[in-house]
């Protein structure tokens, strides 16, 4: 004999109801326990925008910021490396950054807002070691182009825009993270240029 | 097609590991007793209860830092910074109290009804020793959030450890593992309190439940469901199926499947209690006072005691015992008697009758002021020592203790009424 | 049975209720605290506190566990006005809302050092931070010329002494009218409510989220509730 002798449609239309609300409220008594994986108001905190004064950054020179815990490149680059940046392209895997490592608005040439200044995560887009800025002497890992990133980890390069040299482990060009120039020519790394 | 699949692979499984089996055995042809009442869902909301404690309890942890220097701060930052760190909190804290609350009724619900008679002395022993760790497990877990009322809250505790002849002083040294209550202290609380007392009491619920299912529910009528085989009339038995381990030594009457009958109702009685809990735990998280108590708003300090130091309400009983005898090996011994009590209550009972609807009226009475005596001392172990208050629980602790006494007295030769056969309809 | 049941939750319920009123007064505070009847849900007010507290008293008490922007959000501050009104210090959003005040000294100043405000109405409850604030006094034996009713001996100078001015206490421990101060008595109460206001908000800034989301889950339950049990009746037609 049947354990459940009377199967009428009442009691499967409730016994569905009693499911249907309690899956409601289990899923309603998950969401603290999901939600309290986001990052902190610590967290956020502690990822918050940071300012960096580009005002004593020699042409050439290279600076390290850190944001979110990650270096951040900040380069002013001579006029002659901004006008050189075209001359490799050949050599490149997405020389148009076609693939989105960068903000809309720092789609262009330089991968930057001013020319004058990249902004790019010193993190490489192989397994993340931190590329070797090399000034000058570049040329003996790609002949021709005298200023780029080395990485020491498997040998990526990239180009003083970040873009990554083709025949390396990286497939990437480097990251350029949300950033912005507030009026008095501060930096500011992780607000969108136009949010400020 | 999908209903065929789950077949074959439940053929499968129950091949290597007998789990249709053991869903049987224990949920759909287990035979409960079909008159279950009120009291009855304490069992099933204890459950209920230690699930939400080790999961927002695990989900603590992972914002929690058991340090002196940044406990109470790390707490602050689960209720403020945390993605509803606050909920989670709460839930924890709320669920400490209703666990006794659920555990208090459900041991009434076994002195009312004679759950702990023979045959189910065991049952009965697993869970006192569920109510010991429990206890246990909430006091470390009270000194985590290190704020002023757990810290001297737990050195008042540890200092009854001081009462032990010889080796007390050195003891308490022990327990503390510094001079003070200090992070050391913390930090060993925090590892028994997360991972030790956890698994002890989930190997002991697991027992527990094993034992109840080998010896079968008792109900409110205290009267047995399972007859010796071959004693019922074939159209007297349950028309249910029962699985072979019960139907196959017993002829089963009266009883209903656990599952569904009462796992609806449980979940009916589950919704219930959450409205409750829920309403307290958004409403009065601090429960007045008695759940989370002000001084610990303020971090733990070595040199500034509360001015009135309590236990958490449900430590009160045991807590006023400990007060009212103006000993301290004394009153440990008397405060660990009123447990030791309850464990040898199988014993101490020598009635046959279960239920207390078929006991003496002395029964009745003795029962009713243990109820009363109880509640009473519980009150008075939150309130300052006065010595009116003193009185009262003088009182009270002996009804408590007399409760067994008297117990042990009438039960050989009590006036009971005779008990049906049969559960009534 | 239904009796034996009523009369043990009868039983239970009385002694209850005899012990937890007898409780109250037992433990209860022994001064009458004036109700603050602040307004959790009142932004100008809270906003108002705030500024209170950061003029006030920031430059002793910090708020350890409390972060700017939290603050700003939760009160409706927008971050620019934030930045230029309530912050003085120049910290970023993000931070705690903390002083400069160096522990060890504070506490030979003061006697100990200034406590931290932001559990101060968990732990003393709004009423008592409202009366708290109106109950000083002159007394020339204490250090800074004043002293409390409600905290005897208290370490700290009446800081809001130029709005309420000082009152002065009769033989009966009853207080006079405060003279000196800026502002009107009923003036100064408003002051008080909304700094009171504002350190309950601080105490738990989630505290209407919660209540918020209590009746959602409430209203839910109580559903399920309904549903749950027609389930069981529909089911136990086979046992009755």
């Amino acid at each position: 004999m049947s354990n459940v002798p009377v199967n009428n449609g009442r009691r499967r239309f409730l016994t569905a109801a009693t499911a249907v609300v309690g899956g409601v409220g289990v899923v309603g008594a998950a969401v603290p326990f999901i939600a309290s994986w986001n990052p902190s108001a610590r967290a956020k905190a502690a990822g918050a925008p940071v300012e960096v004064n580009i005002g004593k950054i020699q042409p050439g020179q290279l600076i390290r910021a850190e944001w979110r815990g990650k270096p951040v490149y900040v380069v002013r680059r001579t006029e002659k490396t901004v006008n050189d940046l075209a001359k490799h392209d050949d050599q490149l895997r997405d020389p148009n950054s076609e693939k989105a490592q960068q903000p809309v608005y720092a789609t262009n040439a330089y991968r930057s807002i001013k020319p004058e200044f990249l902004v790019a995560l010193g993190v490489c887009t192989h397994l993340g070691c931190a590329p070797t800025h090399h000034g000058g002497d570049f040329d003996q890992f790609v002949e021709g182009v005298p200023n780029g990133f080395f990485c020491p980890c498997h040998g990526s390069k990239f180009d003083m825009a970040g873009r990554v040299f083709q025949g390396v482990p990286a497939p990437l060009n480097l990251v350029v993270p949300d950033h912005s120039f507030t009026n008095d020519g501060t930096l500011l790394i992780g607000v969108a240029q136009g949010d400020a | 097609m999908l209903m065929k699949l789950a077949t074959n692979f439940m053929g499968w499984v129950d091949k290597r590991l007998p789990v249709t089996d053991a869903w049987n055995k224990h949920l759909a042809q287990y035979p409960a007793p079909k008159n279950f009442n009120f009291w009855y869902f304490f069992g099933s909301l204890a459950m209920l209860v230690l699930v939400n404690q080790i999961l927002t309890g695990i989900w603590l942890t992972m914002n929690y830092e058991p340090s002196g220097a940044g406990a109470f701060a790390s707490v602050e930052y689960i209720m403020r910074d945390v993605d509803y760190g606050w909920l989670l909190r709460y839930m924890h804290s709320t669920g400490a109290s209703a666990f006794f609350v659920v555990v208090y009724m459900h041991m009434m619900r076994g002195l009312m009804y004679g759950s702990y008679q023979k045959p189910r002395e065991l049952l009965w022993i697993f869970g006192m020793l569920i109510f010991l760790v429990l206890m246990a497990e909430a006091f470390m877990g009270y000194l985590l959030p290190w704020g002023n009322m757990s810290y001297w809250g737990a050195q008042v505790i540890i200092s009854l450890f001081g009462a032990v002849p010889i080796i007390g002083d050195d003891l308490t040294l022990w327990i503390r593992g510094d001079y003070v209550i200090s992070g050391a202290t913390l930090n060993r609380f925090f590892a028994l309190h997360v991972i030790a007392m956890p698994l002890v009491l989930v190997v002991l619920v697991f027992l527990h439940i094993l034992a109840l299912h080998e010896v079968g529910s008792n109900n409110p009528e205290g009267i047995d469901i399972k007859k010796p085989k071959g004693s019922v009339k074939p159209e007297e038995l349950s028309k249910f199926t029962f699985h072979k381990q019960y139907s196959g030594k017993y002829d089963i009457v009266d009883a209903v499947p656990f599952h569904p009958y009462y796992s609806v109702k449980d979940i009916m009685g589950v919704a219930f209690f959450l409205f409750l809990f829920c309403w307290v735990m958004f409403f009065a998280p601090e429960g007045g006072g008695y759940f989370m108590e002000a001084p610990n708003f303020t971090p733990a300090n070595g040199l500034k005691t509360p001015e009135h130091i309590a236990p958490v309400w449900y430590f009160g009983p045991f807590y006023t015992i400990l007060r009212v005898v103006p000993d301290k090996l004394l009153g440990a011994v008397a405060m660990f008697g009123a447990i030791v009590m309850l464990f040898a209550l199988p014993w101490f009972d020598r009635g046959t009758v279960k239920s207390v609807r078929y006991r003496s009226k002395l029964h009745l009475v003795n029962l009713i002021q243990f109820a009363i005596c109880f509640v009473v001392l519980g009150a008075l172990g939150t309130m300052p020592a006065t010595p009116t208050a003193n009185l009262i629980g003088v009182i009270a602790s002996f009804g408590y203790f007399g409760f067994f006494i008297a117990l042990w007295f009438y039960s050989k030769n009590e006036n009971t009424k005779p008990v049906p056969e049969r559960i009534a309809d | 049975m239904k009796k034996l049941i009523i009369a043990v939750t009868f039983g239970i319920l009385c002694s209850a209720t005899t012990l937890l009123s007898f409780n109250a007064v037992a433990a209860g505070p022994s001064i009458e605290l004036d109700k603050a009847n602040n307004d959790l849900s009142d932004k100008e007010s809270l906003k108002k506190g705030f500024k209170t507290y950061i003029n006030y008293c920031l430059g002793c008490h910090q708020l350890q566990y409390q972060r700017y922007n939290r603050t700003f959000t939760d009160l409706g501050i927008d971050e620019a006005d934030g930045v230029a009104n309530y912050m003085y210090t120049g910290e970023k959003t993000g931070d705690h809302i903390l002083n400069s005040m160096p522990a060890k000294e504070a506490a030979a100043w003061f006697g100990s050092a200034p406590p931290d405000l932001t559990l101060e109405a968990r732990l003393r409850s709004p009423d008592w931070i409202y009366t708290y604030l109106r109950s000083f006094y002159i007394d020339e034996s204490r250090p800074f010329g004043v002293n409390n009713t409600v905290f005897k001996d208290v370490g700290m100078p009446h800081v809001l002494q130029g709005l309420q001015g000082v009152s002065t206490k009769d033989e009966h421990g009853k207080l006079s009218p405060a003279m000196g101060g800026s502002l009107t008595s009923e003036e100064y109460d408003v002051v008080v409510r909304d700094l009171t206001n504002f350190l309950e908000y601080v105490g738990e800034p989630n505290k209407l989220e919660r209540k918020a989301l209590g009746y959602w889950v409430l209203a839910f339950l109580f559903i399920f509730f309904i549903i749950a049990y027609f389930l069981k009746k529909e089911y136990w037609k086979d046992v009755h």
